[in-house]
């Protein structure tokens, strides 16, 4: 099986906003990247796609912590998800896709499973 | 099968209670409804009559609509005073005509006493009990300087504080040797007049008016029969009131000797199709001359009505709470001690100006009656023990001495047995607010909505608080007012800790005084506090990750993720340019626009990124934010005013215009809508609404805390005829007031419900001063009056704010792919359905 991740830049430094996310366009949709300067590792990508609208909102909502895990609030009807696993908290049938994203230097690099690779390994 | 008749007589309280309760019922499928009332109004709140005086108007006081009546089938008849009853033929005849009924209910409430007194008929004197004599008395007080009262019980000294709030100076005759002596004793009148007196109402006690007669430097003299005399312009008798029972004698039904329509259990006279209910019924030879017996009445004969054979009214507590000129007074059960045996206790503290003497059976387990004068606060706690027979305690002395000498704390709701009464008005007990909590009242405000415990007089409400508190609390339901997992404290304590300890950032606050790093409930909650107390823009780096979406991007986000716009139209006046330049923006951007209920316009389907693109246009337009998207002041709706409409008084759209002006960017625990009327034909809606202001001839009446929306609320009458900085300065009060207070998230109507002491503690605070805190409150609104800052100004002139507006960071020309449209009345909609 063929595992060609890619480890795109997508942004810098500059373009983060500290305890917020921003959303950026890549080859797998839209990713939200998440800023928690008081995490290591400080940096958290998970799908920009709200499941719940189908709208690309989530990473304009408010960030915390619920009983210690990072978590950001859905903008639009206020569900919860986890930053590190992606999980709706409200409703356990419902997650969203994490994305491993890390910092080189001045860039902030976020790992893409292309979708012809995708659609070989599965 | 056609329907029978029921003809009410009396639209009073009472009358109208009954048809409350009746057009609820199945029983009332089966019934045609006719209402016959001698006033020209529509049945209103006598026991709030004197309001009138304070700026109350008949809609205020009125206990339902026209429109309620017609909605129910009900055949209103307003004005139309019945003349005859002929019981053999069940018709009643008015001066308009003659009615059939099957069943008839008299409500005829009851009359005011007026002593046959030779001169009694001059043109100056008047009797207190319709809104009609309040019309006279007003009228005859232009000119008068002095107002006298004959009668010194509770009407009496209620009619002594309207004259002296029409700026008479009030006397009180009396011709007793003290006040209110049915519900007082010797020492109770006897502070309670020292106290009176010391408010500028004179009493005259142990007086016989022999004669009334022409004055020399009044209007009117009055010869009292020890050849004493008082100079008076005019005179409010109210020397006790007599049931109104002119029909009943005329048709012969049973009266008493001394007045009042003879009723058994089931409030029907000794005709079976007759009935009797409220201050015109005498049951077991007692005349109720209070409204709750009235209701417990109402509500028996609606059930027996239904067929319920099992309903009877068994007679009613007379205790009354009530302030009289400012001064406490509260009278239980048997306050004389006339039951066989009974032992009294007596506190008396003359220089507070307290008395307090319990009334206590022989064996001294058991309390029989109580009087209070000057503090009410022990009232709830005695009435308990005395309604629900609780064992007194061994040392019951301490349930009247202050605390300070072993006084014991107030009655724990614990302590009361299901049975007990907790609102008489509506007749709740603690078992009906325990079962409306078990059903899912979760807050005070569901509980009162489902047993409408305490909308009556209002007098439980402090009592109602502790019981829900507490079984609440039993139940498992955290009252816990912290915020969240992050803050042990309410957003009120929040507010305090910022303040006090001048806390700029949130990070500081939540390392301080916290525990985490915060969520979507106490970021946006402190980002508020923040912004009233410090107003900094809140797009600072700090405060950025606080604020809720339409917040960090100052638009309302919609459910395909696209934002509308809400530009500021003050008092919804613009010129036809600034309209002309709304259209181009919303036709160059493609925007589906919309007028709103707040007067504005509003801007639908923006982009993140076209956001600032557009303010800018807006800004050079002249524009500002409109802050709809803000938990913060909306618009100030308006009328056209007296600039152009044949019948404002004021300049309505100027001062609108103005009070926008100044509280515009005002962070608030939540939104916040004004409106100001030209005059009382209220084309604003401004009773609707947080801060309410009708013009008068003579300047502005302001209400506070309505609400239009989901739950709404009629706006409190706050004070009246206010000069411009007069309005101002109380608005200025009342806000900072409720956004230092209020919790998170809680409109100013919730947060005036859930207010202990309620309206009157608001006036206290507002226009007493009563915290000393006035000046603070205005200082503060100051402050941020003079550090508004148009927030999207900012933002489109500073490149770092401006970064946060793109889309997707990486691909600025990208399109958010579902993002899709479709045509509707040819305008743009969203094409995405919910998911
Ligand atoms: C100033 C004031 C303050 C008060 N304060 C309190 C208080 O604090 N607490 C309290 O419990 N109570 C108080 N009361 C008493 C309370 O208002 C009465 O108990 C209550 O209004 C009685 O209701 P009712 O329907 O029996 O009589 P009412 O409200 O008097 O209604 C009777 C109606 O029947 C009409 N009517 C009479 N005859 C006819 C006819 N032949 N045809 C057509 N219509 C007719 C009358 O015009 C009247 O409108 C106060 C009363 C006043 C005046």
């Amino acid at each position: 099986m063929k595992t060609a991740n890619q480890w795109n830049i997508v942004c810098t430094v500059d373009d983060l906003v500290p305890e917020s996310g921003i959303a950026v366009w890549t080859p797998d949709g839209p990713v939200a990247i998440f800023y928690i300067p008081y995490r290591l590792p400080a940096l958290f990508a998970i799908s920009h796609t709200d499941p719940f609208s189908g709208t690309n909102v989530l990473a304009r909502g408010i960030t915390g912590d619920l009983k210690g895990e990072p978590v950001v609030a859905s903008p639009l009807y206020k569900q919860h998800f986890s930053l590190v696993t992606g999980q709706c908290l409200e409703n356990e049938d419902v997650k969203v896709k994490t994305y491993r994203v890390l910092l080189d230097g001045n860039a902030v690099r976020l790992e893409i499973r292309t979708a012809s690779f995708e659609a070989v390994a599965a | 099968m056609s329907n029978k008749t029921l003809i009410v007589i009396g639209n009073g309280m009472v009358g109208h209670h009954f048809l409350e309760q009746f057009v609820a019922s199945p029983a009332a499928a089966g019934f045609d409804i006719i209402v016959f009332g001698e006033e020209k109004q529509l049945a209103y709140d006598r026991v709030h009559l004197s309001e009138y005086f304070s700026g109350s108007t008949h809609a205020d006081l009125a206990m339902a609509t026209a429109d309620w009546y017609s909605d129910n089938r009900i055949d209103l008849h307003l004005n139309e005073l019945v003349t005859a009853v002929d019981r053999e033929n069940r018709t009643v005849t008015t001066h308009k005509g003659t009615y059939r009924y099957d069943e008839l209910v008299l409500a005829t409430g009851s009359y005011p006493f007026v002593p046959p007194i030779e001169g009694r008929e001059n043109p100056n004197c008047f009797v207190y009990r319709t809104l009609d004599d309040l019309d006279a008395i007003r009228a005859c007080s232009d000119g008068a300087s002095t107002g006298v009262v004959v009668g010194g019980g509770l009407l009496g000294l209620e009619a002594a504080n309207a004259l002296k709030s029409l700026g008479l100076d009030a006397h009180v005759v009396e011709f007793a040797p003290r006040l209110m002596p049915v519900q007082l004793d010797g020492d109770g009148g006897a502070l309670l007049r020292r106290k009176i007196e010391e408010l500028g109402v004179q009493v005259h006690s142990e007086k016989a008016t022999t004669a009334i007669v022409d004055g020399e430097e009044s209007r009117l003299r009055m010869n009292f029969g020890d050849d004493t005399h008082l100079e008076t312009d005019l005179i409010v008798f109210s020397a006790g009131i007599r049931p109104q029972d002119t029909l009943a004698r005329s048709c012969e039904l049973e009266t008493g000797e001394r007045g009042g329509i003879i009723v058994n259990n089931q409030c029907t006279t000794s005709d079976p199709h007759i009935h009797a209910i409220g201050e015109c019924a005498l049951w077991n030879q007692q005349i109720f001359g209070l409204v709750a017996p009235g209701y417990t009445m109402a509500r028996t004969l609606s059930a027996i009505l239904n067929g319920d054979s099992d309903a009877a009214f068994t007679g009613a507590d007379m205790s009354t709470k009530l302030k009289l000129l400012g001064v406490d007074v509260g009278s239980i059960g048997d306050a004389h001690a006339r039951t066989p045996g009974a032992r009294n206790i007596r506190f008396s503290d003359e220089n507070a100006g307290h008395y307090r003497r319990m009334v206590i059976s022989a064996d001294g387990k058991k309390l029989l009656g109580a009087i209070l004068v000057g503090d009410n606060s022990h009232y709830d706690t005695l009435l308990q023990y005395a309604l629900n027979g609780i064992d007194l305690p061994d040392n019951p002395e301490s349930l009247i001495l202050p605390e300070s000498q072993g006084g014991a704390p107030a009655l724990g709701p614990d302590a009361l047995p299901d049975t007990a009464q907790i609102c008489s008005c509506h007749n709740v007990s603690k078992g009906d607010i325990c079962g409306a909590i078990d059903a899912g009242c979760c807050d005070l405000g569901a509980v009162k909505g489902e047993t409408r415990a305490s909308t009556g007089c209002g007098g439980c409400t402090a009592l109602l608080k502790t019981v829900v508190d507490s079984e609440l609390e039993k139940r498992g339901v955290e009252v816990s007012r912290d915020l969240c997992e992050h803050f042990a404290y309410s957003r009120q304590d929040l507010f305090n800790i910022v303040k006090v300890n001048g806390i700029r950032t949130f990070r500081t606050l939540i390392q301080q005084h916290g525990r985490g790093h915060g969520c979507d409930i106490c970021k946006p909650a402190v980002a508020s506090i923040l912004a009233t107390c410090w107003n900094e823009h809140i797009l600072t780096t700090d405060h950025v990750p606080l604020q809720d979406t339409n917040d960090t991007f100052m638009a309302n986000m919609q459910k395909n993720g696209t934002y509308s716009i809400v530009p500021r139209v003050p008092g919804g006046e613009i010129t036809p340019d600034k309209l002309i330049v709304l259209g181009e923006v919303a036709r160059e951007y493609n925007l589906y626009t919309k007028i709103t209920g707040g007067q504005r316009v509003d801007l639908f389907g923006a982009t993140l990124s076209e956001l600032p693109e557009i303010w800018e246009k807006l800004i050079a337009a002249g524009f500002e934010t409109g802050h709809a998207y803000g938990k913060s002041l909306r618009t100030v709706k308006s009328c056209v005013g007296n600039s152009w409409c044949r019948y404002g008084v004021q300049d309505s759209v100027g001062m609108a215009i103005f009070l926008e002006h100044r509280y515009k960017g005002l962070r608030s625990p939540h939104k916040l809508k004004m409106a100001v009327s030209g005059c009382t034909r209220e084309c604003a809606e401004a009773q609707s609404k947080d801060i309410g202001v009708i013009a008068t001839e003579n300047g502005w009446n302001l209400y506070v805390c309505g609400n239009g929306g989901m739950r709404p609320r009629h706006a409190d009458l706050f004070a009246t005829d206010l000069s411009d900085e007069g309005l101002i300065s109380t608005i200025d009060r009342v806000l900072m007031f409720y956004v230092r207070t209020a919790d998170r998230l809680q409109r100013t109507s919730v947060w005036m419900e859930n207010m202990e002491g309620g309206l009157a503690y608001l006036k206290k605070v507002v226009l007493e001063d009563s915290l000393g805190i006035g000046e603070e409150l205005e200082q503060h609104m100051a402050d941020i009056v003079s550090t508004y800052q148009c927030e999207w100004k900012t933002a489109v002139e500073d490149p770092e704010k401006r970064k946060r507006f793109r889309e997707f960071v990486n691909a600025p020309e990208k399109k958010d792919p579902v993002q899709q449209w479709t045509t509707e009345r040819d305008q743009r909609r969203p094409l995405l359905e919910s998911v």
